[in-house]
């Protein structure tokens, strides 16, 4: 598979996901919170393809999640966030072979760090709405919902997997 | 094939880490108007804000049924509230003064809105913002091409949603008046007293609004409405509109301002169709305020 190729089905699925995550899992929320499957998508890039693709995944999603419409925040939070998600990760994950079980640990540490790292930023930059006690009723929600979606991680390492079997970085 | 080299992976991603934090630091710094990230921001809009559109459309009979999947928990309290808000409303059906005043006070608006030219343009909401974000925002489907542009009001047919913060062409975003960003100059329907109401950021469930009243001697009631005082030329929140009702009132000798809680008529948990104004009619607008921005 060609480089351009490559970026083009990552430019999709991230678009995708966005969209999916603002408009229509939206509807399911739980006190709020939308599963982040923009976090889940660099989570599967990581284990695929290692922290250094992740992190740029990650910046690439992270950007969208903060331009996209209806996002009011500082710009770069997201991207922050799932850049550390991404390198963090793929870190961990090569130093670890990983079957599902393992993938869920990635799943929720990864969830953890990016809602916390995100919600840091918030703190720092004095944000409105944003204080600790909203922070600490927000994460694990959060968490538990993104292991929910776990299965998706799963699915897209498989799919990616298949689509670049002898490629590992 | 082989794992790149530690140095390269952390050059790579110390790179990611700075431009983030270079886009965060001119974002923040620029304040609400005229950040440099903005062109960007509007340049996503234009392409994801029908792809958000056309998601929801396309996506609708599945996102029809989400209230079975809403929490229970949130159900619950809000059948509680329910329960105590139906005992309220029967003992203020006792005081059917005070009641037949409202009345007139809500076909007055109602009339207002027919009389007065606002001419609104309706809008679906096609995204929400999630609790992870801390900001009560959604994107509707009408944009400038329908004449949407920053500062107009956002109503329904419960009262006031919130106002437009940045419109592109066909897609606009709302700052609802739950966000803890938002500040909305707010009357008592009883004593036409001013406050200021302000979000509370809660950013799962429904959201209250604390109302603050400029006159610290007047003491509002529980019960009492609560309608957007206004500002010139409509912006950003044309007068009347109604927005919640005082649910709790705190005193306390230390501050100067009487506090209550006020409980949105909007149900924003569950926004669908909303109305933006777009424009009061030449006839009825103040000639003084044309062309002034607020």
């Amino acid at each position: 598979m060609t480089a351009a190729v490559r970026i083009a089905l990552i430019t999709v699925l991230i678009v995708v996901t966005v969209t999916l995550q603002v408009s229509i899992f939206s509807h399911f929320s739980i006190r709020g919170v939308v599963p982040d499957l923009a976090l889940l998508v660099v989570i599967s890039v990581a284990l695929v393809r290692g922290p250094n693709y992740a992190a740029l995944v990650g910046f690439a999603a992270g950007l969208v999640l903060d331009l996209a419409p209806p996002a009011d925040h500082t710009a770069g939070r997201w991207a922050l966030s799932l850049v550390l998600v991404g390198y963090l990760t793929g870190l961990v994950k090569s130093d670890t072979d990983t079957p599902v079980l393992g993938s869920l640990l990635m799943v929720a540490s990864g969830a953890f760090v990016g809602t916390s790292v995100f919600a840091l930023t918030g703190l720092v930059l004095r944000e409105p709405g944003i204080d600790v006690a909203a922070a600490i009723e927000v994460i694990p929600v959060a968490v538990g919902y993104d292991l929910l979606m776990a299965p998706l991680v799963i699915a897209l390492v498989l799919l990616f997997r298949r689509l670049e079997p002898a490629e590992r970085w | 094939m082989t794992t790149p080299e530690p140095r390269q992976t952390r050059t790579g991603v110390g790179l990611l880490v700075l431009a983030c934090v270079t886009i965060i630091t001119l974002d923040a710094r620029h304040g609400e108007s005229s950040s440099p990230v903005d062109p960007l921001r509007t340049a996503v809009a234009a392409v994801l804000g029908p792809v958000e559109d056309g998601a929801t459309a396309a996506l609708s009979p599945v996102t029809s049924l989400p209230g079975h999947f809403q929490d229970v928990g949130y159900l619950r309290a809000e059948n509680a509230r329910l329960e105590a808000a139906k005992a309220t409303l029967e003992s203020q059906l006792r005081a059917a003064d005070a009641n037949r005043h409202r009345d007139t006070e809500l076909n007055g608006i109602a009339e207002l809105a027919d009389t007065s030219g606002y001419r609104v343009v309706p809008a679906q909401v096609v995204a929400l913002g999630s609790a992870q974000s801390f900001s009560r925002t959604v994107t509707i489907d009408a944009g400038t091409s329908s004449g949407i542009q920053p500062d107009l009001t956002v109503i329904n047919a419960d009262g006031l949603v919130g106002r437009v913060v940045a419109a592109t062409r066909t897609s606009a975003t709302v700052l609802l008046i739950v966000d803890g960003k938002s500040t909305v100059g707010g009357r008592l329907g009883e004593s036409m007293e001013l406050g200021f109401l302000d979000g509370d950021g809660n950013v799962g469930g429904d959201g209250t609004l604390r109302l603050s009243l400029v006159d610290h001697t007047v003491s509002p009631s529980v019960g009492d409405t609560v309608l957007t005082w206004g500002s010139r030329n409509g912006a950003p929140y044309i007068p009347g509109v109604p927005i919640g009702e005082v649910v709790h009132v705190r005193s306390s000798p230390a501050e100067l301002t009487e506090t209550a809680t006020i409980d949105p008529y909007v149900d924003f948990s569950s926004l669908d169709v909303v109305a933006v104004v777009t424009s009061v009619s030449a006839e009825t607008a103040n000639p003084q305020a044309q062309g002034e921005d607020r």
